[in-house]
């Protein structure tokens, strides 16, 4: 059976509460409880396998092996027991909740999240691969931040789901930093290797930066101190959600993790002073508080806090039961504070109020609620016969066993029994006052709503669960909690027997703690008055601290990087390009790499001379826009003889076509746009920039100087080898672009298409009625359309249309090809209309642009998946010889039909472009869209 | 020849970030056409400077490397296409926000 099922079935059980928006709480919880109970029932199925000392097992999909992320799922006895109480008691949550929020309507919400996290949360219990388990870990913070938010409407609530993400979130980042350094210690991020590489782990130099950011993680979830003010504050949460995310499970999971990583990280110096000093903080601290909280919810949250403080207390202690301790309380824990978390919603919505002041007597109106809590209430003060009297009596007997460090020997037994005694005190408190000592004062609600008996029962049944595992605790222990314990240590234990556990010292210390918290309870009144003169340290309020201060921070921060201005921008850009390839240039030794510079002609140099000189002119008149233009045109003219003189016929002719085309355009903008660019610069920003620009032109100069001097290791060898046997043409240029690498060529062709329809796009309502600064009269041409011109211009068109038809034709054996023909094709046809003007021209030619370059891709495709037809991969070319009278024998190839794609992709982007530009020119429009 | 055509490389990248780092976007899309010029052109460099020895099969014994030129030919086009993108970007930025200021506003202007 796949383990993955026990996460999916809740987690595709969360779409239909989602499904049936606005139905009862009843029926929801009826259908919510089915993937519930069916994950619930696939896990007792492997109870018998895993309590009788079954092996580990493990099931795996490959998902992304690079990243070492598997999807992999890891089900063993420690596993088991959180996998069980998660769905157990989420089971009983949702029957809780089919009470709670009985009458109310749109809960469906609650359902759907509360399936949700019980998926996520069997995800971190379940998982074999860390990194998997993170993804879940993650997902968990997230719906406790909804849940605890869930009453949108109340600023508390929404503060306080804030407040658990970015501590609970935060501390996730953490852990993910651990994880990571954790995996790469131990060379997988699969648990099985990580949990055998123990040694290795501890010896690795990184053990230490590791271990903190995996407890970091731990503590934020577990709230230990100080993380631990998100739990009071979660309890803003509907009671389902702190009952079952706020003590049972979610805040377990740190707990989780730091049992699970305990056989790779464990049971080192700097392991037991972290979780050990952390968890006796945290839990003096939360019992401490708890004895003093008003608020039901409020004391039942720090005593959970004080709890969790307690099994990490025991997870780091390392003697030699101390794990099994820390389980067995985790599991009694579960049990006992679930039900009290209940209890405390009904009497809140029975009296409409959760402070314990006004609340008393409720005896009188819920006996048989009494009789319930009282089990439960006796479990966390640790009464003979109950479960929590067992598990705090493992807890003396091991904190009697620390022999290491020395203060330890005395501190930490007189420390637990300390907290026992507190823990006692609010025990009896949150029972004594709710149910007795005296009558109510003065509740809004009067007399109190009366809970009906069946909702009870998931009381009742967690406090039938807590007598269980009080009265036969063997059982428990060797079905539940050893086969965990033996999974915690990755070691077989002895089996254990509880009823011989202890001695007089334990008992000793659980009669002081009960002796003592009870005569701490009949003193209260004075010592609440005590407690209320004591200075207040309002954690929220240095928290908040903290963020207001974070936030301002950052955001002053990004508003000096950040100041809206691109041109700044594009300086820290090119700044930053400059420093990081700079500062690897400078290591650089041997610029020269040895081979033979070259002979210079004096014709080279002095195109170089000229190339040089245009672009510097560009740069010194570019105040005076259309110069620099014309200067532009001239670079790009000397490009295109730079790629003529070293042996690229294809490149220039590209090159030359091109540059006729993008001097149109940009001639076209300049005549909106001002003729002159204004000097605004200052003289220091001027220098600065020549400066940074200088810099990164040396740069090039000695980084293409050093490459060129270097000889050269190419692939091109296969290309010259199999132009023609493989692609059947001889100009290698356009075998590759339509054959080897015609898969490349066919994105980049759509690429051009999708910029010309964007092109499309943004100049259909583009309203050009007043040019953005007039142009002085004069310095454009009257005369739009000289009738010398035009004339020329028909001439030319049908002579240059043969010509790119030749070069189309002989492309794949000689320079030319679809790009360059289809670029003539596009200069011949813009010729028309700079000659004849946008209206004359637009009547006599075909303007379908857009279905133009729609019809070249899928030429192109359509040649690309014919090769399907006869068994090849995509865009393989099949070629052979034609012979056309008068033209003589020429090679024909499929991938003719390919280049015929890009042609028609070319000349339809091209026209597109610019006649929807050419369109602005004219005053009125054409009045209807062009291509 | 190679530091040649390596200092006219230079040149023209200085030229071209010099105008790029500009406040107007007409002069933005001069440099840019500058800078694209000398990429291209040290792109093609790579398949190392060859005279007279186009890549095609039979006419020479050594040709020209073919892949940059094909890479950089692809590259041109493309070029091409941004160039106009960017052009008719900075026309739409000109007659939206009244000026042609590569922050959309010109700083001599008071704002109040």
């Amino acid at each position: 059976m796949p383990l993955a099922l026990i996460i999916l079935l809740p987690l595709t059980g969360a779409c239909l509460p989602a499904l049936m928006q606005g139905r009862s709480s009843r029926l929801l919880a009826s259908v919510s409880a089915i993937p519930a109970l069916l994950s619930l029932l696939m896990l007792l199925s492997w109870l018998p396998h895993v309590a009788s000392g079954g092996d580990t097992i493990v099931q795996q999909l490959t998902w992304l092996p690079s990243l070492g992320l598997n999807v992999a799922f890891r089900l063993d006895g420690l596993g088991l027991l959180f996998a069980l109480l998660i769905t157990g008691i989420g089971c009983l949550i949702l029957l809780y909740a089919r009470y709670y929020f009985e009458g109310e309507d749109s809960v469906a919400r609650f359902f759907t999240l509360t399936l949700l996290f019980m998926s996520a949360m069997l995800g971190i219990v379940l998982s074999e691969n860390l990194l998997f388990m993170l993804v879940f870990w993650e997902l968990t913070s997230l719906v406790s931040f909804l849940l605890i938010g869930y009453n949108t409407d109340r600023q508390a609530a929404r503060l306080g789901a804030r407040m658990s993400l970015v501590i609970t979130a935060g501390g996730g980042l953490a852990l993910l930093g651990g994880v990571v350094l954790l995996g790469q210690a131990a060379g997988s991020y699969e648990l099985s290797a990580v949990l055998a590489a123990g040694d290795r782990i501890r010896a690795h130099e990184h053990y230490g930066l590791m271990l903190n950011l995996i407890l970091l993680g731990a503590f934020t979830k577990s709230a230990q101190f100080p993380f631990h003010l998100w739990l009071p504050h979660a309890m803003s949460a509907p009671t389902p959600v702190s009952a079952y995310l706020h003590s049972a499970t979610m805040v377990k999971a740190g707990l989780f993790l730091v049992a699970r990583l305990h056989p790779a990280l464990g049971d080192t110096s700097a392991w037991f002073h972290l979780v050990t000093l952390t968890g006796m903080v945290t839990l003096m601290l939360g019992a401490f508080v708890a004895m003093f909280m008003h608020d039901m919810k409020g004391l039942l949250a720090y005593s959970t806090v004080s709890h969790l403080g307690l099994i990490m207390l025991l997870l780091g202690l390392g003697t030699p039961m101390a794990l099994a301790a820390a389980l067995f309380h985790l599991l009694c824990h579960a049990l006992f504070k679930a039900p009290l978390f209940m209890m405390a919603g009904y009497v809140e919505h029975a009296t409409g109020t959760r402070d314990m002041r006004r609340i008393n007597g409720m005896w009188r109106f819920m006996p048989a609620m009494m009789v319930l809590s009282g089990i439960s209430a006796a479990a966390m003060a640790g009464l003979p016969l109950m479960s929590g009297y067992l598990s705090k009596k493992m807890l003396f007997t091991e904190s009697l066993q620390v022999s290491t460090p020395d203060w330890a020997v005395v501190v930490i037994p007189l420390w637990v029994t300390l907290a026992g005694l507190f823990s006692v005190a609010y025990s009896i408190r949150i029972f004594h006052n709710v149910f007795f000592n005296g009558r109510p004062i003065d509740l809004p609600v009067w007399p109190p709503h009366v809970t009906g008996s069946a909702a009870l029962s998931p009381i009742a049944l967690l406090a039938v669960a807590t007598l269980l595992v009080g009265l036969a605790p063997q059982q428990a222990y060797t079905t539940l909690i050893q086969p965990a314990f033996t999974a915690a240590r990755q070691a077989l234990v002895a089996p254990y027997d509880v009823s011989t556990l202890g001695g007089n010292v334990p008992m000793a210390m659980s009669l002081i703690a009960l002796a003592g918290g009870a005569l701490f309870y009949r003193t209260r009144d004075p010592l609440f008055r005590f407690h209320a003169r004591l200075p207040e340290v309002d954690a929220k309020e240095i928290f908040d601290w903290v963020m207001r201060r974070t936030i301002a921070l950052s955001q002053r921060r990004v508003f000096q990087l950040e100041n809206g201005s691109l041109q700044r921008y594009l300086t820290f850009i090119v700044i930053t390009v400059v420093l990081l390839v700079g500062l690897e240039l400078v290591a650089v030794t041997h610029w020269h790499g040895g081979l033979p510079l070259g002979p210079l002609d004096p014709l080279t140099v002095m195109s170089a001379l000229l190339l040089c000189l245009a672009a510097i002119g560009v740069v010194v008149f570019h105040h005076y826009r259309l110069p620099a233009l014309l200067l532009l045109g001239v670079t790009g003219l000397f490009v295109t003889l730079a790629f003529a003189r070293f042996s690229a016929p294809d490149l220039a002719l590209t090159q030359l076509m091109v540059e006729v085309m993008a001097v149109v355009i940009m001639m076209l903008a300049l005549s909106f746009l001002p003729q002159t660019s204004p000097r605004e610069s200052t003289r220091t920003r001027m220098g600065r920039d020549l400066a940074i620009a200088g810099l990164i032109g040396s740069g090039v100069t000695a980084f293409s100087f050093a490459i060129l001097t270097r000889p050269q290791q190419t692939i091109s060898d296969f290309f010259l080898a199999n132009s023609v046997p493989g692609g059947g043409g001889t100009n290698v240029v356009n075998v590759i672009l339509v054959d080897f690498r015609g898969f490349d060529t066919l994105g980049e062709i759509t690429v051009l298409g999708i910029a010309a329809v964007a092109v499309f796009a943004f100049t259909r309502d583009l309203q050009l009625k007043e040019r953005v600064v007039d142009t002085q009269p004069g310095h454009w041409v009257a005369e739009p359309h000289p009738i010398m011109l035009s004339t020329v211009a028909r001439l030319v068109l049908p002579i240059a249309l043969l010509v790119s038809a030749y070069i189309f034709l002989r492309g794949h054996n000689l320079p030319g090809g679809g790009f360059i023909a289809g670029l003539i094709t596009a200069v011949a046809l813009t010729l028309q209309y700079m000659a004849g003007g946008l209206v004359w021209a637009q009547q006599r030619m075909l303007t379908a642009f857009r279905p133009l370059i729609g019809a070249g891709l899928l030429i192109a495709v359509a040649t690309g998946l014919g090769s399907w037809l006869f068994g090849y991969p995509f865009l393989t070319s099949a070629h052979g010889h034609v012979t056309l009278p008068l033209i003589g024998e020429f090679e024909l190839a499929t991938a003719m039909l390919f280049d015929l794609g890009v042609y028609a992709t070319v000349v339809g982007s091209t026209l597109l472009i610019l006649a929807n530009l050419g369109k602005l020119m004219t005053v009125a429009g054409p009045g209807k869209e062009i291509g | 020849m190679a530091l040649l055509y390596a200092i006219t490389l230079g040149v023209l990248t200085t030229c071209g970030v010099y105008l790029l780092l500009r406040a107007r976007t007409f002069t933005v899309i001069l440099g840019l056409t500058l800078l694209s010029h000398a990429v291209n052109l040290y792109l093609f460099a790579s398949g190392r400077l060859v005279s007279s020895a186009p890549a095609i099969i039979g006419l020479s014994e050594q040709p020209a490397d073919p892949l940059p030129q094909a890479l950089v030919l692809t590259a041109i086009v493309i070029g091409f296409a941004m160039t106009a993108f960017v052009v008719v970007l900075a026309l739409k930025a000109a007659v939206e926000l009244r000026n042609d200021h590569v922050d959309g506003e010109n700083p001599d202007e008071d704002l109040a």
